[in-house]
């Protein structure tokens, strides 16, 4: 029995007007303490996936188990960050990371230290008291992983944290999170459309096809990588070679743009 | 370079000088028609080319002002028709917003009610006003409920649309944390919907006004409202105009103080 069992999963959205299969036969095994990512160009269901791994979406057949346990939200083990950090404008800062906690009826001083000690972990130190509104996108990126990670979920799930960040922020904050996600042990998911992300930080790379989304291939990334961080592993040359075949796949997918 | 310096600063005195002249000309203008306002009425009024009775004057709804000051009788209506009025509004906002919270947790029942929300939104309020005094009695009660009644659907529709429109994906985030309905409402929607909930008080407040003074005709006791309506039946319309100017000046005070509280509220 794995971590995380997925077990052919399908989902096709309704409307009045159309029926959209977002997935097809999804079936996957994380182990704990791995890292793995989801690739694939958008509207491949990779966040349907993500939804239905939360509990926040019944698929429409198939199932998903976590250490033998069908999931459910208000067990509160997964940790899902969305794709945009979705602070509350209202709160601040410590307000927005304690949420999880008030809202789980755990929120006691020990928790709240060890919530704040992440804050500067984070490399935010002096912020508890501002608001969203006050920082720049990478930090509230990190504010908003703090506040996924107070809750201590088993499972991590990350959509496209570093998308809407610039370059150079987006490197940074991957070694960060991965460092961080390391020291902890945690199992995580990441999704991105970024071949290198994929590649430097996880364990393994499952790549989706579209319409309907399914696993078109899956890349165990070598342990020689797996040490490095992130940025590191952009200058290796194993790096290399799997991004020009991931590539290769992908334009596969993709006939229409390629341009390169 | 300094020279350069030197003529945008003259040109910034020189604009903001035109500022000032532009407003103090507004300022005129403004005290120029009030005075010819007041003026020409007291005149037209005097030399009888309007009729004074049914136009009175300035002068004389002036003396009759301080009488009424004197014997007491002008607080106590204002007094009426202000309590009336603040809590006509404070009570249609929150029941419209109750009401809204109620169609916002059942979607079914907000569906099903649509129609008749549709029907009430549209029906003259103030229509009402013989049923609420029979049904209530006539007095306090019945013209607060005029007052509330008057803005509780178009409060409930307005503030409804708003906790719709609240990102779906706050509700997301609170999910994942296991958060209940309950919950979500508190922590996202009623917030997120605070500045469109705070800003139906400054349109209820006006409202407010005419479903009480519509009130106050109708159980004809009390208040301003009840004044107008006296001094018409006796043929007094400097009582009627000393009432409309009365209301006039709180109905604005009322509405900037809300304009004033929406303002600080927001901007914490
Ligand atoms: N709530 C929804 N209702 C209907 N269709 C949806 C909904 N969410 C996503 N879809 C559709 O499902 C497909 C997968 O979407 P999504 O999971 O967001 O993909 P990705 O995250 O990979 O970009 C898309 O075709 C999208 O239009
Ligand atoms: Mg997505």
């Amino acid at each position: 029995m794995s971590f995380l069992e997925i077990d052919q999963i399908h989902h096709t959205y309704f409307s009045k007007s159309s029926a959209t299969t977002a997935l097809s036969d999804i079936s996957l095994e994380v182990g704990e303490g791995e890292f793995i990512s989801f690739l694939g160009p958008s509207g491949c269901g990779k966040t349907t996936l993500l939804s239905i791994i939360a509990g926040l979406i019944e698929p429409t057949s198939g199932n998903v188990l976590l250490e033998g346990h069908p999931v459910s939200p208000s067990d509160r083990q997964i940790g899902y960050m969305l794709q945009q950090d979705y602070l509350f404008p209202w709160k601040t800062i410590e307000e927005n990371i304690l949420l999880g906690l008030k809202l789980s009826n755990k929120l006691n001083s020990s928790s709240k230290a060890a919530a704040l000690s992440l804050l500067s972990q984070m490399g935010l130190p002096e912020v508890r008291n501002q608001f969203p509104k006050q920082m720049s996108g990478g930090m509230r990126q990190r504010v908003a992983l703090v506040r996924t990670l107070a809750t201590e979920p088993k499972l991590l799930m990350l959509d496209e944290p570093f998308s809407a960040l610039d370059y150079q922020t987006k490197l940074r904050l991957e070694d960060l999170v991965s460092s961080t996600l390391k020291s902890f042990g945690k199992t995580a998911i990441l999704v991105t459309h970024d071949i290198g992300e994929a590649i430097s930080m996880s364990d393994r790379v499952y790549l989706f096809s579209p319409s309907p989304g399914r696993i078109h291939r899956t890349f165990d990334i070598p342990e020689e990588l797996r040490k490095l961080t992130p940025f590191k592993a952009r200058n290796n040359e194993t790096y290399q070679k799997i991004f020009q075949t991931i590539w290769k796949e992908l334009e596969s997918l993709e006939p229409g743009k390629t341009e390169h | 370079m300094s020279q350069e310096k030197l003529n945008i600063k003259l040109l910034h005195e020189k604009f903001i000088h035109s500022q000032i002249i532009e407003k103090r000309w507004v300022r005129f203008s403004q005290f120029l028609i009030f005075l010819f306002f007041f003026g020409g009425w007291e005149v037209t009024s005097s030399k009888q080319w309007v009729d004074p009775l049914i136009f009175s004057s300035p002068s004389k709804i002036g003396l009759l002002l301080i009488d009424k000051i004197h014997d007491g009788t002008l607080v106590t209506n204002l007094g009426v028709t202000l309590t009336e009025t603040v809590l006509g509004f404070i009570l249609g906002t929150l029941l419209g917003t109750i009401l809204a919270a109620i169609l916002w947790w059942s979607p079914i029942l907000s569906k099903v009610l649509d129609p008749y929300l549709v029907i009430l939104n549209a029906m003259p309020k103030v229509a009402l006003g013989p049923i609420l005094i029979v049904a209530l009695g006539p007095g306090f009660t019945s013209i607060i409920s005029m007052g509330a009644i008057i803005s509780v659907i178009i409060t409930a529709i307005v503030v409804y649309t708003s906790f719709r429109e609240v990102d779906p994906n706050y509700i997301k985030v609170l999910q994942t944390f296991g958060a209940s309905r309950t919950q979500c409402f508190k922590e996202a929607i009623l917030p997120a919907s605070f500045p469109t909930i705070i800003s139906t008080l400054k349109v209820n407040v006006g409202l407010s006004w005419v479903g009480v003074i519509v009130g106050e005709f109708l159980v004809s006791s009390k208040g301003l409202g009840y004044m107008i309506i006296y001094g018409f039946q006796v043929f007094n319309f400097t009582l009627v105009l000393l009432s409309l100017l009365v209301i006039a000046v709180f109905a604005t005070i009322m509405y900037q103080v809300v304009a004033y509280i929406e303002k600080k509220l927001l901007k914490e």
